[in-house]
């Protein structure tokens, strides 16, 4: 269904016209409530009022995660007083990822939340399962109010517990499934160790997100569990989920471009990149109160299309995510820089700035994250058991910081493959 | 005291040939040599004729290594032999680190090595009780 058939499938013109009257509003909004964006502007020397129409966003200067993490907790808030809700998440290093929603922000989550599940083929009166992480993790609440929006009935599972997960989709059968798309796939193992048949499983439709996934995973999900797997794109920085949404047709994400207008741009030149060509995706939120952002460069990167879909929805759609322009890994739904793990070793006598992540998808269709480290010269230790202990601290202190399961692997110093110019700090053997 | 010499290997084929090629290439004869074993790596233990030659020949390298000072005790090589020494390390509740045996003289002499936490006090002890700890001199002497 069309949650929103309104603003959903409004002609591209009165859209257009809501976009500049919403990009205008806005920049009035941050101007008077950021210091952040107000000292931003006035150093570049930017008028608002040269802003006629969304054409001109291109004036505008962007946001990035760096602006997020040097303002760290509250510099770039427009309204910091009246949260409603706030999230954390990892950040690259030092500073997490601060995000907050007023009550009128929750407001607008849950409607982008409904329209996701509209979008997905969710329907008022269908049972869903959520089984993304609740908590800081933005991915559990914003299912669920979006499920209570739409007047589903919630079953809020959470991650884990598979084999209850399991037996709660045959007693209850819900009809949608909302979690990782490595998660769908961990899940078919045990339920064929239970001795299910997850062909025959209620779950009609998966919304699946949090991490890139590819064509040849969502084959692989749709034949093991016979349900339409369907793509859910989103960033806290934004809003969460709820930025964009696949369509039963599967023909690329609808992004709710009347909120959350979205752009392509180089990511070397900043310039827009022609209809259908790849890009950074570029986030504008028109209409969030506690945390606007302009221009927010994602790092993402993905192509785009203005053709209206099947489906009658006329905002644009954008690609699954095609790459990232920084080295950022997502692992099982968590988000790893290189250089976090870096920090963590650096402080840690007796290692080497010399490591390597290296992901992979084990048998069982989870994601793994191995830290190869190389041992010091010098503090060597000559125990075993102290290697051991050695090892543990790592893996304790990175463990600790991402809120990630990992393994460390200790090697030989000059083990790791030396590099002239940037080093190769990730080694994904998925195939995602 | 008797030095042994430690290295850091990973655990994949060739990494221990890699340090015994070395020793040959320096003419440093081997007397003893184990190797501690974990999923991913591998600590080898050994007693060589030249300790500190070997030292700095497998660390310019750049390999992670150590010499470690331990006992190493003169023992009988007849039924019993180990024991005796045990006896005085169970009374005396000293805990073995790790440790390690190996043949001299067949039928006659062996030198068992041993790791433990204050090394000077338990060859005090040793001493006390009439066994032989033998220097790098005397391993490559007997």
């Amino acid at each position: 269904m069309i949650w929103n058939e309104k603003i959903e499938t409004m002609n591209l013109e009165d859209l257009k016209e809501v976009q500049s009257k919403r990009l205008k509003s806005m920049l009035d909004y941050i101007y008077n409530n950021s210091t952040f964006y107000k000292n931003k502007f006035d150093k570049e020397g930017i008028n608002i009022e040269d802003i006629k129409s969304i054409d001109d966003i291109t004036k505008l200067p962007f946001t990035t995660k760096e602006d997020m993490r040097d303002n760290y907790p509250f510099g770039i808030f427009s309204n910091k007083s009246k949260l409603a809700e706030i999230h954390v998440s990892s950040g690259t290093t030092g500073n997490p990822t601060l995000v907050g929603y007023t009550k009128d922000d929750i407001g607008l989550w849950s409607d982008v939340m409904a329209r996701t599940l509209g979008c997905a083929g969710a329907k008022p009166g269908d049972v869903i399962q959520i089984a993304y992480g609740y908590g800081l993790f933005t991915g559990g609440l914003g299912f669920h109010y979006g499920a209570l929006e739409m007047g589903l009935t919630i079953i809020p599972c959470s991650a884990g517990m598979t084999k209850r997960q399991l037996k709660i989709m045959e007693d209850f059968k819900p009809r949608i499934l909302a979690c990782t798309p490595s998660y769908a796939m961990y899940m078919s193992e045990d339920a064929k160790d239970m001795g299910m048949d997850p062909r025959k499983s209620s779950w009609e439709i998966g919304i699946f997100g949090a991490e890139p996934w590819s064509e040849s995973m969502r084959t692989q999900i749709e034949n093991t569990w016979n349900i339409l797997a369907t793509d859910v794109y989103g960033l806290s920085e934004i809003i969460g989920p709820g930025v964009a949404q696949e369509c039963t047709n599967k023909e690329g994400l609808h992004v709710f471009s009347d909120v959350f207008y979205p752009e392509i741009i180089n990511p070397t030149t900043g310039q827009p990149v022609k209809e259908g060509e790849d890009g950074e995706l570029v986030f504008t939120t028109f209409t969030k109160k506690a945390i606007p952002v302009l221009r927010y460069r994602t790092r993402d990167i993905v192509s785009m299309t203005n053709k209206q879909c099947k489906c009658g929805r006329t905002s644009p759609r954008i690609s699954k995510i095609k790459g990232r322009t920084d080295d950022m890994i997502v692992v099982r739904g968590i988000n790893v820089f290189p250089s976090q793990i870096e920090h963590v070793l650096v402080n840690i006598e007796g290692t080497t700035p010399h490591y390597q992540l290296v992901v992979d998808r084990s048998s069982k269709n989870l994601d793994t994250l191995e830290i190869h480290v190389e041992v010091e010269q010098k503090i060597f230790s000559d125990e075993i058991k102290k290697l051991t202990q050695f090892e543990n601290k790592i893996q304790d202190e990175i463990e600790s910081m991402l809120g990630v399961s990992v393994k460390v692997k200790l090697l030989e110093p000059r083990s790791i493959e030396r590099s002239i110019g940037k080093a190769v700090r990730v080694i994904d053997k998925r195939n995602i | 005291m008797a030095k042994e010499l430690n290295v850091f290997i990973d655990n994949k084929p060739g990494r221990l040939k890699a340090i015994t090629g070395l020793l040959k290439e320096k003419k440093i004869n081997l007397r003893a040599l184990t190797i501690q074993v974990r999923e991913d790596f591998g600590l080898i233990k050994t007693i060589v004729d030249k300790p500190n030659e070997a030292y700095m020949t497998i660390s310019d390298k750049g390999f992670a290594c150590a010499l470690k000072e331990i006992l190493a005790i003169l023992i009988d090589d007849s039924p019993g032999g180990l024991d005796d020494i045990l006896d005085i390390f169970a009374e005396n509740n000293i805990n073995i680190n790790d440790s390690y045996a190996f043949i001299i003289d067949s039928g006659n002499k062996a030198v068992y090595c041993v790791e433990v936490v204050d090394i000077e006090k338990v060859k005090a002890l040793l001493e006390k009780n009439g066994f032989k700890l033998l220097d790098d001199q005397d391993l490559y002497g007997l």
